[in-house]
This record gives C-alpha cells, structure tokens and sequence, in this order.
C-alpha cells in the first residue's frame, strides 16, 4: 500500500489490440484506458481471456506476430512507447520498465548462469565494468532472499527451486532500479508461504524505491493486499475502476460484484456461490452492447444495444454500466 | 461420526526410489517418503480436506488409497475390509465404490472419444445393463452434473474447462461410488466456474450421500467445501480438526504460517503476512526430528531430533507437534532417553 499522490508516470489511452486469427480478428483489447503514478499499484484483474495480459504485452510493444496494436496511446514519462524504435524501447525495457512474469522460465536462459543473466543487464543498461557488475548482481540476489548469493551467482536456473527462480526473475527486473514493473501472475505458480515472500518482496520495492507496479492477477485475496487501485477487465475492455477499497466494499459494476461473491471461504454457505451463468463471449464474433450483457442478471433492452462508456461516477471510481448513468 | 468409519487409512505409507537411474554397488539406494505413515478416518457422507504445499505428498496419498499407486505398507480399511492386498475381481468390485476426479479435465479425458463415450466407459467396463440402459444413463448423468444430453456427441476439445470438469465428475459418478478422491478439481479453472463446479460437488453430496476426499492446496477453497481438515507437510499429517476449528485456532506452527501466509480478499486486513523463512525442504533429503523444525518460529531443540506423533488434544483434533504438545498439556515425549 503506498498511494502517494504525485506525477502521472504511465497513461494508457483508449489502447486497442486486434489478433488475426483462423476464425478471423479477435478483438483482444478494446479502448483500454488507465493511468498509473509514481509508488502506486494498480491491479489489473479479470478471468482468462480477459485480455489483461495482452494489454501489458502490448504497452511493452511485445505482442507475438499475429497481434497489433490498433490504435491507442501509451504515454510514459511523457512519451509515447507505442511510437518509439524498436531500439529505443529495448532501450527502456529491462531498465526505466521491467516485467516479470508467471512463470519465470520464460524470462531465464537455460544455457547461462544465474549471475551472467543479471550481470548482462547491469552492462548493457547502467554500462558498469565486469568486477562491478558482479558486486551489484551478488547485492541484488541477497536483497531479494537469495541464500549465498556468491555460490548461486554461478548456478544455472536448473537447479533453482520455482520460487528461488522468480526472484533472480525479480533481481533482474530491479537490476536498473526500474520506475515501472509489470508482474504478471508472479506468484501463481508458487505455494501460498513462497508467495507470501515474493509480495512481500514486491511490496518493499514498491515503497523504498517508489517504483509503480502493475500487478496481472486472477486471485482477489492478492489484489486486496497489494493494491492502491484497480482496474477490472472483462471480454476485452474496462469494465470498472476504483481504489481498492471502493472495489470490495461497493463494486458497482455487476460481473465485479458477481466476482467478488463467488470467492469460497470458511464463511460463505456451501452450494450457494456467486455464479456467472454462461459463458465468456467469443472475441472474434463479438456481441453487439455491453459484452457482459448476456450473462448479467441486471441486463436492461439498452445493454444488448450499445456499449456503455467508462463514466466517472465519483471521485477515482469509473464504471462501464448502464446501470449507472451514461444512457443519454 | 460413530461406528465403523467408510473410510480408514491406518500407517499408510509410500516411498518412491530415487536419486539417478542407475543403482551403483555399494551405495544405499535413496527413497523419497512421498506419504510417510499417514493414518485418518473418513466418516460416511463426510468431506475431508487435504491440504499442504507442493511435494507435501497429497496427491500421491489420494491416489494410493485408490491404490492407483501401490502403498508401500500400512492398510486402507473400506467399510472394515482391508483393500491394500485386493486382487482380481474383489479389487475391481471395490474400484466401484472409489472413483477419482482429477486436476486437469483436459489430460484426464480421452480427446478422441465423444463425451458420452467417456462417460459410458465404466458402464461398458463393468457390463452394466444394455446399451440403451447405458445411453440413458449417460443422459442422466450429463444431466446430474448440469449439462443437457446433447453435450454427449461432444469431444473434450468443444469444451471450456468448467464443462470439462463436469464431464470428469460424471464419468467419475457412473458406477455410483461411495467416496470421491478429487485431486484439485477447480484449481484450473476461474473463479466464478470454480464457483459453480463447488456448488455442484455440494449438490451431489447431500444427493447421492457422497463422501469426499478433497485435495487442495488453496485454503478457501478447502475451508468452504471440508467437514474437516488435515493438513500435510513433507508427506506427514501434521494437524487435523474439523474445518472451523482448524482455521479458528490453528495449533501446528506449519498451518499457522500457511493461514497467515493467504492474502485475504479483505483491503481492511492490511497485516503484513510473515510467511515461514526458507523454502520447503527436499523431500530427498527431510529435515530430522520434525520436518517443519527449521523454519518453525517456535522450535525447540527436542524438534531437531524426536519427530513428534500425531496426538488427539480433543475429541477429532490431532496435533504432531512438540510445541503445540506442551502448550496444550499433552504427554510429552520428552523422556529423559531423548535429551
């Protein structure tokens, strides 16, 4: 929890992702907008498919061949990433942007050390000398909990634990002290007590180095402990936007509300969750109105005609819904 | 939970050879205890969570009851009747009565067979009734778990993964069991058709008057679903109580760090979680004494060396914990022979 209200460092604006596709273009992301300052952390959360990793893959400008961006801006400090080189983004990603991702093999060689993979980093991007580099890599594996960071510094990844990867993954990612993380799922893949260390971890770099972090999570339990804000997605757009506690306390939009009281508990009445009857639309042949009208149980003739705009409906809380205003 | 249990699993063990390929002379070969003399009871119409981290030996425990996996030693008694050394037709009787549901419905179902044949395979296995009493079957069966008869001429690939579980639990419930071992049933899936495959298991429980085994490392989900918990650590239980008591006054340090260690869905609950140091130590090579003793916050020096048994400090809570021993006013087993 660190909202400390100062510049806006990241603005996406209206962000559209298309992917060719066998069955024809699918609709990934459709005019996704949120902003995000300095310190702060937005949850982005939604079920499979949503589109929530593909819209941080693509404000990185790492889409996979068949995807693109259709329109949109990504302002960072002021510039627009979606506009850059490719070299001058390879420049800022791994240095001012970091990303970690769900499963930390995706990030790591096989073929090179553990200490090599940080140390290339430090090189390229902060142009250190060879015996300085080793000095900082060593630092950072003991910062992020590493046990004798001098041996594994020579280690391949083979031989490291899934939890001991994800944090080379996240020294790594802290390697050029980055203002901006994105953390895909990074604890998905890990038991609850390892997974309590690495947001632990993430937290610290969230408060001590007033980095901003956009965390990609299905779990609500982890968006509530880690999260200033959040930003709700579903079939491709922004559904809902609030601070987190505006988010568990009034969820506005009903799929947030619905998601929200299917979370199982020691509580909640067995064979009586939330459920979300239907299923989750098809994004090539997307249905004409809100895309959670089919399945919404608050469903008016409106919803099923026309796609509600995101619409502030008090102060930090943004609602795509019909239900609240936006019917002129 | 009185009489004979369905269920009763007394010193249940399974150990796995391990360390290379190759066996060189001279060198004691290696075994991992993936289940380490594992006892429980299962009540009829209960639901038992088991839970614990990766590698705590869950899954193979599950399946070695079904003897999927073969135990090593100890018994798994089905209504009083030993199964561990069932052959033949007496092993294929008792299969009926316990049947399994499975993490991933997609690897568990057979992508070349049509979602009714799926399902009727048991029924064709145990030549139950004609075929047109199979295909009703089948369409009672789809119906039962939620989905309408058409889903029969389906494959596995035409469904969502939600649909796909259902298909598994169908096939699973054929030959009428009396216990389910599901092994992670919803962790693959979305939580609001994770939500809806839960409700179902609740149904067909107070239905059919199931009893459940339900594997789980999420504890919500096991807390929602389970009369009662046991909780594993290194293929040991180390605590079991009923489901309410077990999250309300947890006594083994290991199931403290693993309720402390969930975040909650609640922003009001800003504690910071103090998740037990160090990672889960190699089943290889566990820990002496108590498993959990190096990254306990409250060991003592008898844990490095005495590995505490499970004791009952009230009436269907058990506890294997030197700790949690002396608090509780348990006999100890610090005997003078130990120090």
């Amino acid at each position: 929890m660190n909202a400390v209200a100062t510049e806006t460092l990241l603005d996406v604006r209206d962000l559209t992702v298309r992917f060719r596709a066998e069955g024809g273009t699918v609709r990934a992301v459709s005019g996704v907008s949120f902003s995000l300052r300095r310190g702060e952390t937005l949850g982005l959360v939604g079920e499979s498919g949503c589109g929530k990793s593909t819209a941080a893959f693509a404000l990185m400008g790492l889409l996979p061949g068949n995807g693109q961006v259709t329109a949109g801006e990504v302002l960072f400090e002021g510039r627009d990433l979606l506009k850059l080189r490719p070299r001058e983004l390879r420049a800022l990603r791994g240095n001012r942007l970091s990303m970690v991702f769900q499963n930390p093999m995706t990030s790591l060689d096989p073929a090179y050390s553990v200490g090599s993979q940080i140390t290339d980093v430090l090189r390229e991007h902060r142009g250190l000398s060879a015996s300085a580099a080793r000095a900082a890599a060593i630092d950072l594996l003991r910062r992020v909990g590493i046990p004798d960071p001098e041996q594994r510094f020579h280690v391949h990844p083979h031989r490291l634990s899934g939890g001991q990867r994800q944090r080379v993954v996240i020294a790594i990612a802290l390697a050029c002290d980055p203002v901006l993380l994105i953390a895909d799922e990074p604890t998905t893949a890990l038991d609850v007590t390892i997974q309590a260390q690495i947001l632990n971890l993430l937290r610290d770099l969230g408060s001590e180095r007033q980095a901003a972090i956009i965390l990609i999570t299905h779990d609500l339990g982890v968006v509530a402990q880690m999260c200033d804000r959040v930003a709700v997605m579903y079939a491709g757009r922004l559904v809902e936007e609030a601070p987190v506690g505006a988010i568990f306390a009034e969820p506005l939009h009903p799929y947030t509300a619905a998601l929200l009281r299917s979370i199982p508990s020691l509580h909640s009445t067995r064979g009586a969750l939330a459920v979300i009857e239907g299923t989750v639309p098809d994004l090539s042949h997307p249905p004409p109105g809100c895309p959670f009208a089919p399945r919404c149980p608050r469903r008016m003739a409106v919803c099923t005609e026309r796609i509600p705009d995101l619409l502030v409906t008090r102060p930090g809380h943004s609602v795509a819904c019909f239900l609240h205003g936006g019917t002129a | 939970m009185n009489a004979t249990p369905l269920l009763e699993v007394r010193h249940l063990t399974r150990y796995f050879p391990a360390g290379g390929a190759v066996w060189l002379p001279g060198r004691a070969p290696r075994q991992v205890k993936a289940v380490d003399d594992v006892s429980f009871t299962l009540a009829e119409g209960e639901t038992l969570g088991l839970v614990g981290e990766s590698g705590c030996g869950k899954s193979t425990l599950g399946r070695a009851i079904l003897r999927l996996i073969e135990p090593t030693s100890g018994e798994v008694l089905f209504r009083g009747q030993d199964i561990v050394g069932l052959r033949g037709p007496a092993l294929r009787e008792l299969r009926r009565q316990m049947q399994m549901v499975f993490q991933d419905p997609y690897s568990a179902l057979n992508p070349r067979m049509r979602v009714g044949a799926v399902i009727r395979e048991p029924l064709d296995i145990y030549r139950i009734g004609t075929p047109a009493e199979r295909r009703r079957r089948v369409e009672e069966l789809l119906e039962r778990v939620g989905l309408d008869a058409s889903y029969a001429t389906r494959y596995p690939h035409e469904l969502s993964g939600g649909q796909r579980q259902r298909v598994g639990i169908a096939a699973a419930l054929a030959l009428e069991p009396r216990v389910i071992v599901a092994d992670e049933p919803v962790s693959a899936l979305d939580v609001s058709v994770q939500a809806q495959i839960l409700n179902l298991l609740h149904r067909l429980r107070q239905e059919l008057g199931l009893s459940l085994i339900f594997i789980a490392h999420n504890l919500d989900v096991v807390a929602h679903v389970s009369d009662r918990v046991a909780v594993m650590y290194l293929g040991k239980i180390v605590e079991t109580a009923p489901a309410a008591t077990l999250f309300a006054a947890p006594q083994h340090p290991y199931t403290r760090a693993l309720l402390s260690a969930i975040p909650v869905p609640d922003p009001a609950r800003t504690q910071r979680p103090r998740p037990p140091a160090g990672e889960i130590p190699s089943p290889l090579n566990p820990p002496s004494g108590c498993h959990f003793h190096p990254r306990c916050p409250e060991a003592l020096p008898i844990c490095a060396r005495v590995a505490p048994s499970l004791q009952e400090y009230m009436p269907s809570c058990t506890v294997a914990c030197h700790v949690a021993a002396r608090r509780l006013g348990l006999p100890s087993l610090e005997s003078p022979a130990y120090l």
